[in-house]
């Protein structure tokens, strides 16, 4: 964080007041997720005689199909679609800067290689994605997170190429060849940190899609099953109940939009503040 | 540019063959096994091979590989493991329906997108473009199948006025009852296009508004409508091409979340239904044609490239 950072951070806050309630909304997620076990509801107690209870003053989203409370789920289940989402986005933002700073770097044959892997992972079809999970893997949370995270590198993997591309022929890479420094020591000390604040961009963007992939492969019964929930697993059994207790959909639904909504904002913001290409054109 | 366009795709054959492997060996290699469909408790060893064998799976997989595209190149994808049916003319029937709604969708996105990207930075930093852009991040935060299950509540559970299941009512042969039915498919698909598309031309029609042809345009005289309308959003399209390109491929893969939900009768759920009974030819014959699409799609929007910007030659 350097003095021209936190003068455009405060300066894009003063513009986007707004950015204030998406970075609360990412707090009190990843706070309540954590604490969940604060609850005093059982997540797995059922309670067939309560079940399906309008949101009242003692279960404030109501109970589901089997008497659980369901505030305690969603919680549990946010702590899933997180988790799901930050691991998937370590592991893709991880093999997404290798790839691509050794692509950039390294160039020439082992570049077009790579960068041709990538073209051909990017053409694959989306639903072959999900006969793979379904011919490959059982269902559940770790093979999730190794499959979006394993699908979602490329996109990270080719700007990485670029900037690296323009990176390598600055002064003090030159200079770091000269003093003897060997290749994986300039792209670990010089390439990669001079990167981050790209990484750090396309992790929040990373996030954003990884939750949303989770959420719609456990909806389809490929992902998260039970007897653990996330987000998208409760609307797959919510939709059961659409006539008699909407508010079983209503919830998870709008917890995985706001999440999603405040990554995708919050990454918007960053790439605002942190891009050095934007420094000229606002004009410090 | 006849050159181009046949060097292209010369260029794509070993692509297609490549992806072609690669599909078919994962698809082989998977661990389900499709006799399973067929085997009933009273079946005996010997009956269950001989289906292995009827539907060529005891040879190993380079030779069900050539089998396969010697056939390809006759034009016969194969029959479906589980109603035997030809996959032509499994994909026939799907295809219209996929086509329809994927390509009505599609046309709305661009429309909307135009006008409210337009909008958007023609009011730069005001109430409109403020509002534009917040529902735009809805737009691309959505989960679909969220946004189709309310709606579904909304129009067909609560109001009762649009019918949440199929292409059109038994017995029913009206062009309203089958746009009835689209709405909420064609809805729930075209509001994350429009927005991203949205954004994209937002931020281009304020980049091309800074230009030094504006100020040129603007000192011969000329209406600064006209400059916006015709010179500024011609050059503000080029995002739009390449996404259409990238999207040319779901035209006729379809949308197999919302085609699922909805219950229309596309390629996405013949897809989805594929991949639960391991049913080998149907997969394989969308992944090709999906693929063939991309291809097509990447040189058509090169081609248009070109087309609407002349600074960009078509080499190699």
């Amino acid at each position: 964080m350097n003095e021209v950072t936190i003068k455009k951070t405060k300066e894009y806050v003063k513009k986007n007041k707004s950015i204030k309630i998406y970075v609360c909304i990412i707090s009190i997620l990843i706070l309540s997720s954590i604490f969940a076990f604060l609850s005093p509801y059982d997540p797995t107690k059922i309670d067939i005689n309560n079940k399906l209870v309008s949101p009242n003053k003692k279960h404030i989203f109501g109970t589901d199909d089997l008497g659980r409370d369901y505030f305690t789920r969603a919680l549990y289940g946010g702590r899933v679609s997180l988790t799901v989402g930050f691991v998937s986005m370590i592991i893709s933002m991880t093999i997404g800067t290798l790839i691509g700073a050794i692509s950039g770097y390294f160039g020439g044959r082992i570049d077009s290689f790579l960068m041709r892997t990538v073209d051909i992972i990017m053409s694959i079809p989306s639903f072959f994605i999900i006969l793979i999970i379904n011919a490959y893997f059982k269902p559940g949370i770790a093979s999730i997170i190794l499959i979006i995270g394993l699908f979602g590198w490329t996109s990270v993997a080719r700007i990485v190429r670029s900037e690296t591309l323009t990176l390598k022929e600055r002064e003090y890479v030159l200079c770091s060849k000269t003093l003897g420094g060997n290749n994986f020591w300039i792209i670990f000390r010089h390439i990669i940190p001079n990167i981050l604040s790209t990484i750090i961009v396309s992790s929040t963007l990373n996030v954003a899609s990884a939750i949303l992939t989770e959420s719609s492969l456990s909806f389809l019964g490929f992902g998260v099953v039970e007897p653990f929930s996330s987000w998208g697993s409760m609307l797959r059994n919510a939709q059961k109940y659409m006539q008699d207790a909407p508010y079983l959909a209503a919830f998870p639904g709008i917890l995985i939009l706001l999440t999603v909504l405040s990554f995708n904002v919050l990454g918007d913001m960053l790439r605002d503040v942190l891009d050095p290409r934007n420094i000229q054109s606002q004009k410090f | 540019m006849t050159r181009f366009v046949i060097k292209r795709i010369i260029q794509s054959i070993p692509i297609l063959i490549i992806i072609s492997i690669i599909s078919f060996s994962i698809i082989r290699m998977a661990p389900g096994d499709p006799v399973k469909v067929f085997i009933t408790p009273q079946m005996t060893y010997e009956q269950i091979e001989r289906t292995r064998t009827r539907l060529g799976l005891d040879k190993p997989i380079y030779i069900q590989y050539f089998y396969w595209i010697k056939n390809l190149l006759k034009g016969d994808l194969g029959y479906s493991f589980i109603n035997y049916q030809p996959v032509i003319k499994l994909i026939k029937e799907r295809i219209g329906p996929t086509i329809g709604l994927m390509g009505i969708s599609m046309i709305i996105s661009v429309i909307l997108s135009i006008a409210l990207g337009t909008i958007s930075a023609v009011y730069k930093d005001k109430f409109l473009d403020k509002f534009i852009s917040k529902v735009c991040y809805i737009g691309i935060s959505i989960p679909s199948f969220w946004f189709a299950m309310m709606l579904i509540y909304t129009f067909s559970l609560k109001f009762k006025i649009l019918p949440s299941l199929g292409m059109r009512s038994i017995g029913v042969k009206s062009t309203l009852d089958l746009i009835k039915h689209g709405i909420m498919p064609v809805i729930v698909l075209s509001f994350p296009n429009t927005s991203i598309l949205t954004r994209y031309i937002r931020s281009n029609v304020i980049d091309e508004m800074d230009e030094n042809y504006v100020d040129m345009l603007r000192s011969k005289g000329l209406n600064y409508k006209r400059i916006l309308y015709v010179h500024i959003l011609k050059n503000s399209l080029l995002p739009v091409i390449t996404i259409l390109g990238m999207n040319l491929p779901s035209l006729v893969s379809g949308a197999f979340i919302t085609e699922s939900i909805f219950g229309w009768p596309g390629m996405g759920r013949l897809g989805v239904g594929s991949i639960f009974n391991f049913d080998y030819p149907v997969i394989m014959a969308i992944t090709m044609l999906s693929s063939v699409m991309l291809i097509v799609g990447n040189l058509v929007s090169d081609i248009c490239y070109s087309i609407v910007d002349p600074r960009i030659k078509l080499i190699r």
